[in-house]
């Protein structure tokens, strides 16, 4: 693809708590393209919001340290001062959260927290930052813009918040957007709306966007490629393709087995993996999806698996894809021939 | 907006109406009367009959309250037994000292505990954090007539920087009036300024942890824009409601302070009014304070919506 923009390199997040160093991410390394969307799965707690605001350097920095290198557009912003980060927040990068309503500011006017990074990075007037905030209201759908730029976050809807919140992002014309999970918290409808929204956006400013997701749906819809996350690392990285044909690992092939199929019996079992997540604090010894693997044997409990590069587009972490998928294979055309 | 103030306004009169039934009820229960302490230990029970007949004591009380209920709605409170005036001037030319007192103690807790509140949220868990947390547990701790006395022995008896009691009016002038009231209003102020701190710091806490303030540092914003004006604004609820309780507090409760400084305040007008059953006087107050607590709310309420645009919605 085109020039790298974001590159991250053996991210390590550590969080001193009161029951000691939490590490959240656990040598994380990937690479964003200018205009690629990528996204991030994984299920609750599996270290991608971690990763994403380790990016933004959001977390209090006395309460964590961060280890790696995340070099964007050259620079590692992990040596930047705070001054200077905050140039580059709101400004190059910016950060959708999750949750609209919580996350604009109750007592502020939408036009007011649009204005805002305007006025602070791009120096503009407060005239002509408003006048932006219209254009950029205008820009993500929302109906009479130069009204509801003069109103307060509780008199919009739940999807107007949520494009209210994308102007606010998008502002500063960012090089980089980072999506936390920016439609979990919307009905379908409207999360169809936000999502051919961000992609129109992505086509026209040619931003890269890094798309944090537990929602395998909206990953095949929306994404070019995909990393898989599980308890602080990425165990599968690929191609949204391939990653839905010829899933490698055998918790991506868990995952999208755990879908819904529409097609055929419905009265199948759904299938699960089977366990929970173990805690941050509690993490397996060798291979961290051991405990829950079905296939997981002695080498697996004992040793860590390295991310081992598949193909050009694909990487995997673990010792045993190439048996596994070879065994089912066989076992697949096996019980179809009888 | 004015049709609001309005209902507001028109719903303050049960609640006076009930203020005075209980009072005019506790007052006229209680034992002892006015006309027994005006003619002293030696009067005959005859005499003391005599000039309750007089005063309308000998009435029924339903009948007195209605008496009195009926000079209040029409602005008359009834005239002091003792001091040779109305009740409305005895209660005028003692609040002047009361308010200037209350004022320079809530100037004085404002300006210490919030920005001590807002450090202590910043710089949570850490040695700061705790000696704020500390100092404000013993400024909620220690009684105010304690400190009271501390502050007079110290500041006004061995340093002799400030008067140990009296007081003077603001025609005296501005420094002559402020010197008599530093001491009682630290001493007032104290412990409305540990509530004051104490619910700063917690509702900074609370609102510092807001995806709201993630948010905001995502934007690029400075620490200063983030603390001072997209999380104070939304913490500030909490503490105004704290600042109007508290406010009510001082201007009803600089009873003991007032005896102790000598300051002649609506305080030590009651206990006195108290002592000689000086019922019309009593009930004046009570009501009058009474108006004053809810115009607090009124006006604390009112605020809320100035800085919340939530609340100012559900008020129209």
């Amino acid at each position: 693809m085109t020039t790298e923009l974001l590159n991250v390199e053996q991210l390590r997040t550590h969080f001193f708590t009161e029951k000691g160093t939490v590490t959240a991410v656990d040598d994380v390394s990937f690479t964003i393209h200018e205009g690629e969307i990528v996204g991030l799965v994984g299920e609750s707690g599996c270290g991608k919001s971690v990763t994403s605001q380790s990016i933004m350097r959001l977390y209090d920095e006395y309460m964590v340290e961060y280890e790696g290198k995340i070099e964007f557009n050259g620079d590692n912003l992990l040596n930047y001062p705070i001054k200077k980060m905050q140039k580059i927040r709101g400004d190059a990068i910016s950060m959708i959260f999750q949750d609209p309503l919580s996350s604009l500011n109750p007592v502020f006017t939408i036009g007011k927290q649009i204005a805002e990074p305007l006025m602070l990075h791009h120096k503009k007037s407060k005239k002509e930052a408003y006048e932006r905030a219209v254009e950029l209201l205008a820009l993500t759908g929302i109906p009479s813009p130069e009204k509801r730029v003069h109103e307060y976050p509780h008199q919009l809807s739940g999807g107007m918040r949520q494009r209210a919140m994308i102007a606010v992002t998008l502002a500063c014309e960012p090089k980089l957007l980072i999506a936390d999970e920016p439609t979990t918290a919307l009905d379908v409808t409207i999360q169809a709306q936000i999502l051919n929204l961000m992609r129109d956006l992505n086509k026209k400013l040619q931003m890269g966007i890094i798309f944090i997701t537990h929602d395998l749906g909206v990953v095949a819809e929306l994404c070019d490629r995909v990393m898989v996350m599980y308890l602080g690392q990425i165990v599968e990285e690929a191609d949204v393709k391939t990653l839905f044909e010829k899933p490698l690992h055998p918790y991506t092939r868990g995952l999208i087995k755990s879908i819904p199929q529409m097609t055929g019996e419905r009265k199948l079992e759904l299938s699960v993996i089977k366990g929970n997540v173990p805690s941050l604090t509690n993490k397996p010894k060798g291979c961290r999806f051991s405990t829950r693997c079905e296939f997981a044997d002695e080498k697996c409990l004992e040793e860590m698996p390295p991310l081992k590069t598949h193909s050009d587009t694909k990487k995997v972490r673990c010792w045993h894809y190439e048996e596994i998928i070879a065994r089912e294979e066989g076992g697949h055309v096996h019980a179809s021939s009888t | 907006m004015g049709i609001y103030i309005l209902k507001r306004i028109l719903s303050l009169l049960p609640v006076l109406f009930v203020v005075s039934v209980v009072i005019f009820g506790i007052v006229h229960l209680t034992p002892g009367d006015p006309a027994s302490y005006m003619l002293g230990e030696e009067a005959s029970p005859e005499q003391v009959n005599e000039l309750r007949e007089e005063l309308g004591l000998n009435d029924p009380i339903p009948v007195q309250y209605l008496n009195w209920l009926g000079g209040v709605v029409q602005g008359d409170f009834g005239d002091s037994y003792f001091m040779n005036q109305s009740v409305l001037d005895a209660i005028f030319s003692h609040i002047g000292p009361t308010l200037s007192l209350a004022i320079v103690a809530e100037i004085i807790a404002l300006s210490i505990s919030i920005p001590i509140g807002i450090v202590a949220a910043i710089k949570r868990g850490t040695a700061t954090d705790q000696s704020v947390m500390v100092v404000s547990l013993m400024g909620m701790a220690i009684p105010s007539f304690l400190l009271a006395l501390f502050l007079a022995l110290i500041f006004g008896v061995q340093l002799g920087w400030l008067p140990v009691a009296g007081y003077q009016p603001l025609s005296n002038g501005l420094w002559n009036h402020l010197q008599y009231l530093i001491l009682p209003a630290i001493s007032l102020g104290a412990i409305q300024a540990a509530l004051i701190a104490r619910m700063t710091r917690a509702s900074m806490l609370e609102v510092l942890n807001t995806d709201y303030i993630k948010m905001a540092r995502s934007k690029g914003m400075k620490e200063r824009t983030v603390i001072y004006s997209h999380a104070l604004k939304n913490a500030f609820l909490p503490i105004l409601t704290v600042i109007g309780a508290t406010f009510g507090a001082l201007v009803t409760g600089a009873v003991v302070t007032e005896t102790i400084f000598n300051i002649p305040g609506i305080g030590q007008l009651i206990i006195n009014s108290i002592e000689r059953r000086d019922y019309t006087i009593i009930q004046g107050i009570v009501l009058f304070v009474t108006l004053i607590y809810v115009t607090i709310n009124l006006i604390i309420d009112l605020l809320y919506g100035f800085i919340d645009p939530r609340v100012r919605l559900d008020s129209k």
